[in-house]
């Protein structure tokens, strides 16, 4: 007959092993199942006291607009957001401007092309998901609005896969127009390396690395993907520390109350 | 809280036109006995239907915004992230407010089977919550379609791809479900409408359940029945204020996911709009679907899938009757008392089945784990009931706590 | 009601605990209305309709003697480039005489255009008018087929059930041919 102690043993063993099996497979920190760690080189915003550093969000757009808007949409990202990473209106208002929107139609039926306004949102560099695909060699390059949050690893994953192309191994084969990156699924992507060494020439005049921009672009666009971050974990301190309070609170009445049954 | 014999004239006058004041002071009010040693597992009742509440308050309000079409679904739930005076607040309650209601749920059916809950006469009590856990099921199921994106659609056209296993009437009831031939706007329409019914439905069955509790009160850790006024306490002050302890503590887990990690318990594929034409690499249900989405895929043939998953939550629906212990509580059955911790860790083993491809040793394991799952229901309940000779259990409630060192003079106290 | 009596001095520590039970019920309604707040603010306005809360509105292309109709936050606004005689008309009445007294003067920066929000203020419909075809009432300006209200030139009202002359909205010029409303 096993004795007590035995099947406590075999209790806890059971216990730590599935739950050693569930930590192992958990975590989104990990990429497709081929690919490479995700490398983390640290951004403001991660971390419950996390913020957004004003100087980034505005070079991470400037590089959204000169080197990735020709492909990639953002369509949930408006002008009127601008001032929120750091711009003042009329800035704002002049960087809609640069930008034209389909409006209509007007009095005689037709649409027609106006300047963007604040109320509206960043265009497309397409008409459509099939004028995209013609325009790519049949591949869609995806609406970045959300793309931080569409995949595992989020910023650690966009600043990998934008700081991670390489020459490819000698026993891959690179299919036609395909680049290799360890960090994208499949390892072949058909988006070109986007950045080089000074692409971009900063309006603040920071130097433009790769390791710059892919961090700026991939602030700015955890910023687009969730413009609440800040407010969110602000919030979110000082409904814990009630929250610890007023358990702490309830704890003691409850103690109190309970005090003649114990 | 006023006592019915309150002084005050406008209690008086409410009180005899309906006896509101003082239905709930024997409800939930010092008039309620309730076993003096219920430990903190017994929270998660009341927990529960709190966690309700804020699922349909949080629910009601998202659905004053979200527009319930293919087209424009997940542009809205988008709108409510980001245009919706603390639309990302209520949006996350909401997500993770449906893990944190299961996860109340399964450690108060756990609860209840570690205790003999279950038992006599309380077969109708567990009837109507595994009811109620079915009904939150196919509300949960249903609410995470809602969004549209690509776990959405994909995890929906899965499930319902199952009903085709019927046979004979299998493919027109799929066709019947989507309204269509495929998941679309139709099947996604419909869904709103059923989510937004579901939860009142699960209020109704939330009533019979603790009307059916109240009416020979709970169980309590010993498995011994009330005896006497020396065994109970009034629920208020001594549970309403435990409860809300509970219920703050409670909260900081809550305020963690969303304030700190809203997007764990998630998964990014469902960021990416939903897409016919393209299938995600691995199909997901949510973590609290996953052991009932491993023993699906556990049997090889889709109609077998399709019983074994029915099966175990069926098999569930017996084990008043498999469990044929005379004594309520595992504590008071040391080698049952293991085969259930032996069971956990086998439910646990089969969540992370479940949110693995079904490849590799994850197949073998998925296997031996759903046999498991049935073996102990149909097999150790019964036979742990007859064979194993229990340790004696305490002679009453009140001993049993004097025992422990607790209870004093005041033990008369408890109400009458 | 039946709370736990203790058998220590009843004076000071009933103040302690009923402190306790205050300061924490306090806790918990600060927290209860704290949480209520955003379930009330999610049915004000959004920021996508507050983005559009003014509008923007070129003037070059209206002639003289033309209206044009504008949306501003949902509503219809009446644009005027009056005549002479319109202004002259509006001018000549006596104040005093109007149910709603306001004088023209009053109700435009600019003489020649009229900017008034389009809704008839008896009950809501939107007044004809604006173009040359339309009935415009007794008095040139805006007439009301719901119930029969007449407006003037300067888009008060003269006769029929409306108490009040249709509203002129915030705006400002931003330049000589452009305005700018809400």
């Amino acid at each position: 007959m096993t004795s007590y102690r035995q099947m406590t043993r075999l209790r806890a063993s059971v216990f730590a092993l599935a739950t050693g099996f569930i930590l192992l497979s958990a975590g989104p920190s990990l990429a497709a199942e081929d690919s490479r760690t995700l490398k983390s080189p640290g951004f403001s915003f991660q971390g419950p006291f996390g913020t957004f550093d004003r100087g980034e969000l505005q070079r991470g757009f400037q590089v959204y607009q000169e080197v990735c808007s020709s492909c990639h949409a953002l369509k949930y990202f408006a002008f009127r957001n601008l001032p929120r990473i750091g711009f003042s209106e009329d800035q704002a208002k002049a960087i809609a401007a640069e930008y034209e929107v389909t409006d209509g139609p007007d009095v005689e039926g037709e649409m027609f092309e106006r300047p963007a306004r604040l109320a509206d949102h960043m265009p497309s560099p397409f008409a459509n998901d099939n004028a995209a695909r013609s325009a790519n060699n049949g591949a869609l390059p995806p609406d970045l609005s959300l793309m931080v949050k569409a995949r595992a690893g989020g910023e650690d994953y966009l600043y990998s896969l934008l700081t991670g192309y390489e020459d490819p191994p000698s026993d891959v084969e690179l299919g036609e127009g395909m680049s290799f990156n360890p960090y994208f699924g499949g390892r072949q992507i058909a988006m070109p390396p986007p950045l080089f060494e000074d692409g971009v020439e900063y309006a603040d005049g920071t130097a433009a690395s790769v390791d710059q921009m892919a961090r700026d672009l991939s602030t700015f666009l955890t910023w687009v993907a969730e413009p609440d971050l800040e407010t969110r974990k602000g919030m979110g301190i000082k409904v814990m520390i009630f929250l610890i309070l007023l358990t702490a609170l309830l704890y003691m009445v409850k103690r109190k109350v309970w005090r003649d049954i114990h | 809280m006023s006592s019915p014999d309150s002084g005050n004239r406008i209690v008086q006058w409410i009180e005899y036109r309906l006896p509101i004041f003082s239905w709930l002071d024997h409800t939930v009010g010092s008039g309620y006995p309730a076993p003096k040693n219920l430990n903190y597992l017994w929270n998660m009742g009341s927990l529960a239907g709190i966690v309700l509440m804020i699922q349909i308050v949080t629910g009601i309000v998202l659905a004053m915004h979200y527009v319930p079409h293919g087209d424009m679904a997940f542009d809205s739930v988008e709108h409510i992230m980001r245009n919706v005076n603390y639309g990302w607040l209520i949006r996350y309650l909401h997500s993770n407010g449906a893990s944190m209601f299961f996860l109340v749920v399964y450690i108060h059916i756990f609860r209840g089977m570690y205790y003999g809950s279950y038992k006599y006469p309380r077969e109708l009590l567990w009837w109507l919550g595994l009811v109620i856990l079915l009904l939150m099921m196919a509300s949960a199921f249903m609410g995470y379609v809602l969004p549209w994106g690509q776990m959405s659609f994909w995890g929906a056209t899965v499930i319902t791809n199952l009903f085709s296993a019927i046979p004979l009437i299998g493919e027109p009831i799929v066709t019947w479900l989507w309204g269509g031939f495929a998941i679309a706007s139709p099947t996604l329409q419909r869904f709103f409408s059923l989510h937004y019914l579901l939860p009142f439905v699960i209020v109704g069955i939330v009533i019979l359940h603790i009307w059916a509790l109240h009416i020979h009160g709970s169980n309590n850790p010993t498995g011994i029945d009330v005896k006497g006024p020396q065994d109970t306490i009034p629920f208020h002050p001594y549970y309403t204020v435990k409860d809300l302890f509970g219920l703050g503590v409670f909260l900081i887990i809550f305020a963690y996911w969303v304030f700190y990690n809203p997007n764990y318990l998630g998964h990014p594929d469902n960021y990416i709009p939903a897409n016919p034409l393209q299938t995600p690499p691995h199909i997901v249900p949510e973590w609290y679907l996953l052991p009932f989405y491993a023993i699906l895929r556990a049997i090889p043939d889709k109609l077998g899938g399709v019983i074994a998953m029915g099966a175990s939550i069926g098999v569930l629906f017996l084990i008043p009757w498999l469990d044929t212990s005379r004594v309520r509580v595992a504590t008071f059955r040391p080698i049952y008392k293991q085969f259930f911790w032996i069971l956990l860790a086998d439910v646990v083993i089969l969540g992370w089945v479940g949110a693995n491809p079904p490849e590799g040793h994850f197949i073998l394991i998925g296997q031996l784990a759903t046999t498991y799952y049935f073996l102990h229901f149909l097999i150790v309940m019964p036979f742990a009931g007859w064979f194993e000779s229990p340790r004696k259990p305490p002679d009453s409630i009140s001993s049993s706590v004097l025992e422990k060192g607790g209870g004093n003079a005041s033990a008369k106290e408890a109400v009458q | 009601m039946s709370t736990p009596t203790s058998d220590s001095g009843q004076g000071d520590d009933a103040s302690r605990r009923d402190f306790l039970y205050i300061a924490t019920g306090a806790f918990g309604g600060i927290g209860t209305a704290l949480a209520i707040w955003p379930l009330i603010d999610q049915m004000n306005p959004s920021s996508d309709v507050l983005a559009l809360a003014s509008t923007e509105v070129d003037l070059s292309p209206v002639e003289e003697g033309q209206a044009i109709t504008v949306v501003w936050r949902s509503k219809p606004v009446f644009i005027r480039y009056r005549t002479a005689a319109e202004i002259e008309a509006a001018r000549s009445v006596d104040v005093d005489d109007l149910r709603h007294p306001e004088a023209d003067e009053e109700r435009v920066q600019q003489d020649k255009w009229l900017i008034m929000v389009g809704i008839c203020t008896h009950l809501g419909c939107v007044p004809l008018g604006q173009k040359a075809t339309d009935p415009q009432g007794e008095f040139g300006g805006w007439f009301c087929p719901c119930h029969g209200s007449h407006y003037d030139t300067s888009g008060r009202i003269r006769k029929g059930p409306a108490p009040e002359n249709l509203p002129v909205p915030p705006y400002e010029f931003l330049s000589d041919t452009s305005i700018k409303i809400g």
